[in-house]
């Protein structure tokens, strides 16, 4: 199963929930989706780690052949390329490699050159496999990277978690897309339930199943707790503001590794994460 | 010699539009005949690249000087590459602008801008 785990925002516990949640599965996947600021790396620390580059198609124009028609610079939905002064120019950082130019250049004057866009690694740590990308600095976007990594052999059978960058832009669209669940992880705040938003209106419109996991929770009223009542968001459980568990976080240490409880606390989580699924699954074959 | 100026309105008395690639219309203005026209900007509505679009049709009109409050760094390079200048606008109308160019009172933009991306361009 596919479990994606996302935020309107940075810093609200993605990665806290995602890494803890791939250590409690035992045997499973954890995919750092995060290609602009990945860390799950820094807490799994993986072993036997192979590298691979991701590079993007970008059209090279042999202006010898290029008789100036245009037709490449009529195409372009993105507007990458310009024809002035006799040539073809290409914006190489808005180009979208869709090779729409080089199928319809009549001269056969475009052809395609890989760029390096940044780099994917896999490796392991216990029983988890962890995959994570980065996109190189400057470069517009990190969805060739994710769509990269989303290759990576998934096991239906054991627990793939999707640890998404934050916000509901193009790249968490990407990440999501072949999630069977999403969990959406909030902040007891009214900031938080701003950005809870963002997210839940993301998955309705993917159609996701999903869930909240309260983050930081104190012992007085939570926006958010209150928010997915009001919605009728399913909450799977609650992590409380809890220093202990910071100070763990803080030095990268995986919680669930460092203290029984947190295994315990995070064992509830995924196991009421499954009956929710489950629950979905069994009303869905009802329709 | 071929002026365009980004304008919000069809008239040589409307304001300088704030964006460039997204400008609703081009005054194209010929110093020699002193004719005005308007260009309906079919970059406006793109989703990115504008200023690279609406630069490439002022290149293909024959423009040689552009009046504009500012220019993004990818519409620039596609003027740069037409030999076309660009110059910075003073607050008021078209017809100001293009009085004050005449004039030799405006002056050359040289910074531009990385793209807004449609965050805040207008």
């Amino acid at each position: 199963m596919k479990i994606a785990v996302l935020s309107g925002k940075g810093g609200t516990g993605k990665t806290l929930v995602s890494v803890n949640l791939a250590a409690t599965a035992g045997q499973s996947v954890y995919i750092d989706c995060d290609v602009e600021e990945p860390d799950g790396h820094l807490f799994f620390k993986p072993e036997q780690v192979n590298e691979k580059n991701v590079t993007v198609p970008l059209p090279f124009i042999n202006s010898s052949l290029c008789t100036g028609c245009r037709k490449c610079v009529e195409f372009c939905k993105f507007n990458a390329l310009a024809f002035v002064n006799n040539r073809v120019t290409v914006f190489e950082e808005i180009c979208h490699s869709c090779g729409g130019c080089v199928l319809l250049c009549p001269q056969k004057a475009v052809s395609e050159r890989e760029k390096t866009i940044g780099i994917i690694r896999q490796g392991s740590s216990g029983n988890v496999t962890v995959i994570g990308g980065t996109l190189n600095t400057g470069e517009a976007s990190g969805v060739p990277v994710i769509k990269e990594l989303l290759k990576a052999p998934q096991a239906e059978s054991s627990l793939t978690v999707f640890d998404c960058p934050p916000g509901s832009a193009c790249i968490v669209m990407e990440s999501i897309k072949g999630a069977d669940y999403c969990i959406l992880v909030a902040e007891p705040t009214v900031f938080g339930v701003h950005n809870l938003n963002m997210v839940y209106e993301l998955v309705r419109l993917f159609g996701k199943s999903y869930g909240v996991i309260l983050n930081k929770c104190l012992r007085e009223e939570n926006p958010a707790e209150n928010y997915c009542i009001e919605k009728g968001i399913p909450i799977l459980g609650r992590i409380p503001f809890d220093t202990e568990l910071g100070a763990i976080n803080s030095v990268a240490e995986i919680a669930v590794r460092a203290k029984s409880k947190y295994h315990a606390l995070f064992t509830s989580l995924l196991k009421k994460m499954l009956e929710e699924v489950r629950d979905e699954a069994a009303a869905d074959s009802q329709r | 010699m071929r002026i365009a100026i980004p304008v919000d309105n069809k008239s040589i008395e409307s304001s300088v539009c704030i964006s460039f690639g997204r400008a609703p219309f081009f005054l194209l203005f010929d110093t020699a005949s002193k004719e005005a026209e308007f260009l309906d900007n079919s970059a406006a509505a793109s989703q990115g690249g504008a200023g690279i679009k609406a630069s490439q049709a002022l290149v293909d009109k024959g423009v040689q000087v552009v009046i504009a409050p500012r220019c993004g760094e990818n519409a620039a390079e596609v003027l740069s590459c037409a030999g076309i200048k660009v110059y910075k606008s003073v607050t008021g109308t078209a017809k100001k602008n293009i009085n004050e160019f005449l004039g030799g009172n405006l002056t050359q933009l040289i910074e531009f801008h990385p793209g807004f991306h449609n965050h805040g361009g207008r």
